[in-house]
């Protein structure tokens, strides 16, 4: 038996579905427009590990350009990964190919975020529905209908929904359909990405509900991406939070928000907007100055370092961080986490705006005509 | 006499022998220094409402009725040019996508010294440096440089920077934002309204800012109007609107958004239903099919704006429901507080109960 053999039956026998390790995906630029001039290659994904348990949600959050996207599609094989492993139930993905891939696939599915572009204007939902039913061979006529029929309940849509075309429902219903199409094939893992940003908010609540269902009543296992915060600890059992192509930290979801320990995790925890102005007016919040850098030519030492209000002139700029485990199952990866945890390490002035008392005229009420 | 005052403002839209009854009805007052939110989801007509006072609507739409005054001009009976006028010197707009209103093929320095000149009568000089000092103040590093850039060269968080220092340049008395963060990620969204706040406060501008989001309402606006299938459903000052919402729709928008500072909850509570399909004029309340409250009246008698406790002018809540939310649901949903008058003080620590 060799090495990766025997990594793989024990990968099998534990409770992990999903076991990236160190995964890398790049991908090529050219810098200039003319003579094909190579510039760096973008490094969307460098270095990426996590685990997703069987019948977790696991949620991956960031900025947009962080790798997000990038490492879902690169779990179904949609991309290829540069370097680095991904166990699917114990299997190699990377190292698949045809039919060996085909088979695999049929086990995890992808629910996009637009649900105006993911969906062939051309076909009826029935043929939308059923055609990864006919692409895996798995049913056709009679028992095809009948799994449509089956499926369109599953997601709450009427049967009559069948025979109409995407454009006659709203951006909710084609979200079901999509859902619906996604479930044809009993997949195991579902990849969501950013599956309600499209939606409005009192439809986002009906697509969450309708997710939560599906995951208790039929097992499934989620890979949640989304870079709404309150949206993904609502649905999330554990999250990861992405930086600049890196996980930062990795914690149980009510853990991340009532202890955050990397100063990027909480510059986006203080950056979301809390419906409630009582909060709004005490809070104080981090503003991260400038923009994400160039995932080509990503910063040395710890990435967020050009962006960081705690940063330090030792280690920061040249030592790069490892995740590290800080409390069960809590890993992040500062170098100066306990301190800035202990309040010994203290943001820079500048970067915190709207302290107690701070300026009260922005969400006081004030005499308004 | 207010800043800018709109009266029964109505809109429709025009295709295809369809009429899209899009604004129906809005009137609302603006002072100087006032932050007036305007709340909605898609197609509930607070985009069009904006473009409709500036009269920028597009083809399909009209104004059918009601009357928009600033400084005592009615702008929807102004010729173009007084209008053209009025637009970007005195009442500027900030787009969801700025480059929507930036022109592609010309440098960021090029457009912001035009408008300077043609609106402010700057020689080319003046212009340059008001432009340099315009992007410094809306934090653009290297503001100078930056003069030259064409607006592809900017990221998303700078270009919006870009479209509110054009919105600014002109020193305008009312700014109006629509969806001006939803097109970024949160840490710039937290710089763009950190911006706006800040000008606000410095610059004396009123500002109307139209979203989706509940959170950026809370942390901008003094006052909020809450907008369902064309008419406001509810106005109150933000913090009284989100402590004591009255209309089933304005609570059940608070209900359906996960917050990050509460406990999780176990379910979400949607609103049931889709928005109101827009094409005939509403005669009873609109969300009545959607609404638990409902009652043999909404179906029948459109509900109007009206107050519900004593208070009147600045502190005025009002709303158009024959049968507003009780007290006891509020508590139940955990809205209200028992206490009540809970307000302030409470951080994001002390908020999550146990």
């Amino acid at each position: 038996m060799t090495d990766t053999q025997q990594v793989d039956a024990a990968a099998r026998q534990d409770t992990d579905l999903v076991r990236v390790d160190d995964l890398k995906v790049h991908f090529p630029s050219n810098d200039g427009l003319f003579f094909g001039r190579k510039g760096n290659d973008i490094r969307a994904v460098d270095g990426v590990s996590f685990t997703i348990r069987r019948g977790e949600t696991l949620g991956l959050v960031g900025e947009s350009g962080c790798g997000k996207t990038t490492v879902g599609r690169t779990l179904l094989r949609l991309y290829d990964p540069t370097a680095g492993r991904i166990l699917f139930d114990g299997e190699d993905i990377a190292s698949l190919s045809g039919r060996e891939l085909r088979r695999l696939r049929r086990r995890m599915q992808m629910v996009f975020q637009d649900p105006y572009s993911s969906l062939n204007p051309r076909q009826n939902v029935a043929n939308i529905v059923s055609e990864p039913l006919r692409v895996h061979g798995l049913a056709k006529g009679d028992e095809a209908d009948r799994r449509v029929h089956e499926l369109l309940d599953i997601v709450g849509l009427p049967a009559a929904a069948a025979n109409r075309y995407p454009h006659e429902f709203s951006g909710g219903q084609r979200q079901r359909i999509g859902l619906a199409r996604s479930l044809a094939v009993n997949p195991d893992l579902i990849v969501a990405d950013e599956p309600v940003s499209a939606l409005d908010v009192s439809i986002q609540a009906q697509v969450i509900n309708l997710l939560e269902d599906l995951q208790n009543d039929l097992g499934l296992t989620y890979l949640f991406i989304a870079h709404d915060l309150a949206v993904v600890r609502h649905i999330s059992d554990r999250i990861a939070v992405m930086y600049l192509g890196t996980i930062v930290e990795v914690a149980p979801a009510d853990e991340l928000y009532a202890r955050p320990l990397h100063p990027y995790t909480r510059a986006l925890l203080s950056a979301v907007p809390i419906p409630d102005p009582a909060v709004e007016v005490n809070r104080e919040r981090i503003i991260l100055t400038g923009d994400l850098p160039s995932p080509a030519n990503p910063p040395s030492g710890c990435r967020f370092h050009t962006r960081c209000p705690y940063r330090q002139p030792t280690r920061c700029d040249d030592e790069v961080p490892a995740l590290r485990e800080l409390a069960s199952g809590h890993t992040a990866s500062c170098h100066w986490a306990e301190n800035i945890e202990s309040g010994q390490i203290q943001p820079r002035q500048d970067a915190v705006a709207g302290p107690p008392g701070g300026h009260p005229d922005a969400a006081a009420p004030r005499p308004v005509g | 006499m207010p800043l800018l005052e709109v009266r029964d403002l109505a809109v429709r839209f025009s295709t295809r022998g369809k009429t899209v009854y899009a604004v129906n009805g809005i009137s609302f007052d603006l002072d100087p220094g006032d932050t007036l939110g305007i709340v909605g989801e898609s197609g509930c007509g607070k985009s069009v409402s904006s473009l409709a006072m500036l009269g920028i609507l597009p083809p399909a739409g009209r104004v059918s009725g009601g009357q928009v005054t600033f400084d005592g001009e009615d702008l929807l009976t102004l010729p173009d040019e007084r209008l053209r006028h009025i637009r970007g010197n005195d009442i500027a707009m900030v787009f969801q996508d700025p480059m929507t209103s930036l022109n592609p093929v010309l440098t960021v320095g090029r457009q912001l010294t035009e408008a300077l000149r043609t609106h402010l009568d700057m020689d080319k000089k003046e212009a340059a440096a008001e432009a340099g000092s315009l992007l410094d103040r809306v934090g653009i590093p290297d503001a100078r440089q930056r003069l030259r850039d064409y607006p592809h060269q900017f990221s998303g968080g700078m270009r919006q920077r870009v479209g509110i220092a054009m919105a600014i340049s002109c020193q305008p008395k009312v700014l109006i934002a629509d969806e001006p963060t939803t097109a970024l990620d949160v840490t710039i969204q937290a710089q763009i309204l950190e911006l706006l706040r800040t000008l606000v406060r410095e610059e004396g501008m009123a500002l109307i800012l139209v979203t989706h989001d509940l959170g950026v309402v809370a942390g901008v606006c003094a006052r909020t109007h809450v907008m369902y299938a064309g008419r406001f459903v509810e106005t109150a000052p933000t913090a009284e609107l989100f402590a004591n919402p009255k209309h089933p729709y304005t609570v059940g928008l608070l209900k359906s958004v996960p917050r990050l500072d509460a406990a999780r909850k176990q379910r979400l509570d949607p609103i049931g239903g889709a928005p109101r399909d827009q094409t005939s004029e509403p005669t009873a309340c609109a969300f009545a099919p959607r609404c638990a409250y409902a009652t043999s009246e909404s179906w029948e008698q459109l509900p109007v704006l009206r107050e519900l406790d004593g208070a009147t002018g600045a502190a005025a809540h009002r709303v158009a429901c024959w049968n507003p939310v009780p007290e006891r649901d509020l508590v139940a949903a955990g809205i209200r507080r028992p206490p009540a008058e809970g307000q302030s003080s409470a951080g994001l620590g002390e908020e999550r109960p146990a």
